[in-house]
């Protein structure tokens, strides 16, 4: 039988492009440092560490091995996971179901990205794709977002501005979040102006890269009342891996995100999704994705994202708060993105998001992690069980 | 599958990854190379909490996880703690074979550095071996700026 889990602190770092002042061991040790002050807890009291990186964008090969040593994470039982976009949402549900085992105390989950450090072009390639039947065309998570967006504009009606105004909705967010990364109080025309990567993906909807850490602590529910008075219970997490989505001849809009709520959903009883989940922490690489993954999400009908952007109700103290924290195309140091998502979900249910704290009161909320080409984790958290 | 069928040559499909990058040393990792590069000088870093010095610097002690800031200059001599003879080549490897590299604590450190040992016939090498740093004309900003350490 499973023990009941909480997260018991949450720790990341100031996200920026470049981080020349601190090394890869001295970055990823500032977000384990933040968690542990979080919990109030040191590395003596730590028995479990899963760390994860996306290594290939920071050009690195196996670097827990030379970065856990760096804040004493060696000699404890651990794993280190890698799964590009994805990683932290793994990484993370490794960390849930070693401290629902009930063996471990205080299971520490660390995640980073440098990608100051890496090429930005191994992620931009095919990453995830069929060596024979898709990666010697020019696939790449830009072209996937365009060809998805495309069929978007087409399905739905929308027009281009909606992108834009929803990258403005996000940046609005970002720009009250102290993590966040890209604050550029930018506007719908600018938006629109900014170079067309792969229409209809313009330079201003893409995610940045990335120089970032984060890390959180989970416990079992009798070590976790004793460390917190704000414990964040973990309901539920679901993977939803579905390789190459996109060759099965389906809406060619979706992901597995939507497969994946309807997982968790019916396992916890949700019904009424915006009535019973109070905010959302969705990986949107990209401005349009945010549009879609509400309808996958729940959160309205299809092909009706774009009105309720349009008429300004998706926000931080909207009727649907969906990324308060102004989400990835703020900030995405990949490997740790997803743990972002956990983090700012835990600190909206603990009322400790500050200025982007949704006004109600957060009982449970959604976070996922994105990566490869459509393949989705799906976290729900709550203020108790 | 037909007899036909299995006698199809099979393809196959090549491909080649390159990972380009670059890591950044951070400040306080960076003033332990400059110091090497400019000055022949070898620091460390006092932990506040343990008194340990660690040689190279570095800014947290991974034993009480403190932040450290106090810079201690150490010898550029030194004992060795163990050392191996490499005999075959390898792309990887900066020198030729037959090379000696080894794990050295300088006096006033607290922690061993590796590093290459020459100027030894490998059947006088032994573990407590007191050595000393030879530092190269040319010096970059890397732990290579040391040549290696000779016999003192």
């Amino acid at each position: 039988m499973a023990e009941r889990i909480a997260i018991t602190g949450v720790g990341q770092t100031y996200h920026k492009s470049k981080r020349k002042d601190v090394n890869a061991p001295e970055l990823v040790t500032e977000a384990v440092e933040a968690a542990l002050k979080d919990a109030q807890l040191t590395m003596k009291d730590i028995d479990f560490v899963v760390s994860g990186s996306f290594e290939m964008a920071d050009g690195q090969y196996l670097p827990d091995m030379w970065i856990l040593p760096e804040f004493g994470g060696v000699g404890k039982p651990g794993l280190k996971l890698q799964n590009a976009g994805t990683t932290g949402g793994v990484a993370a549900g490794a960390a849930f179901n070693y401290a629902a085992s009930g063996m471990f105390n205080n299971v520490l989950c660390v995640t980073w990205q440098k990608m100051d450090e890496g090429q930005g072009a191994f992620g931009r390639g095919g990453g995830g794709l069929s060596e024979y039947w898709q990666s010697q065309i020019p696939m790449s998570p830009i072209t996937n977002f365009a060809r998805r967006t495309f069929a978007y504009l087409h399905n739905s009606g929308c027009t281009e501005e909606h992108f834009a105004i929803t990258r403005v909705k996000q940046d609005q967010c970002a720009l009250k979040n102290p993590y966040a990364q890209l604050k550029l109080n930018t506007t719908v025309e600018k938006v629109m102006e900014s170079m067309a990567l792969v229409w209809p993906i313009r330079y201003l909807h893409m995610c940045p890269s990335t120089a970032g850490a984060a890390a959180f602590i989970v416990s079992p529910e009798n070590q976790a009342k004793k460390v917190t008075r704000k414990p964040v219970w973990v309901e539920d997490w679901f993977c939803a891996h579905v390789g190459g989505a996109f060759t099965m001849a389906e809406d060619p809009t979706l992901s597995t995100l939507r497969h994946g709520c309807e997982v968790v959903y019916k396992r916890n009883g949700i019904t009424n999704v915006l009535k019973d989940i109070q905010a959302f922490e969705v990986y949107e690489p990209c401005s349009p994705a945010e549009l879609r993954w509400m309808e996958e999400v729940g959160v309205c009908e299809d092909w009706t994202a774009w009105k309720l952007m349009e008429q300004g109700k998706v926000g931080i103290d909207k009727e649907i708060p969906f990324n308060p924290s102004g989400g990835v195309t703020a900030t995405n140091p990949i490997g740790a993105t997803p743990v972002i998502r956990i983090i700012e979900a835990a600190l909206q249910i603990r009322d400790d998001a500050g200025e982007h704290q949704v006004p109600q009161t957060v009982n449970r909320a959604l976070a996922t992690a994105y990566g490869g080409q459509g393949e989705n984790v799906i976290f729900l958290l709550r203020k108790s069980l | 599958m037909t007899e036909q069928s299995l006698q199809e040559e099979p393809l196959v499909v090549r491909g080649k990854l390159e990972i380009p990058y670059k890591q950044f040393v951070g400040s306080v990792a960076s003033k332990f190379l400059i110091e090497i590069r400019d000055n022949k000088k070898i620091f460390g870093m006092r932990c506040p909490e343990c008194n340990r010095v660690y040689v190279p610097s570095r800014s947290i002690c991974p034993k009480c996880m403190c932040r450290m800031d106090e810079w201690v200059e150490v010898s550029d001599r030194g004992t060795v703690l163990t050392y191996t003879v490499v005999n075959y080549k390898e792309p990887t490897h900066p020198v030729e074979p037959p090379f000696v590299y080894g794990i050295i604590q300088l006096d006033g450190a607290d922690t061993g550095i590796v590093h290459f040992i020459a100027g030894v016939d490998p059947e006088e090498l032994k573990v407590g071996l007191r050595v000393q740093a030879v530092f190269k004309a040319e010096r970059q900003g890397s732990m290579l700026d040391i040549k290696h350490f000779k016999p003192l």
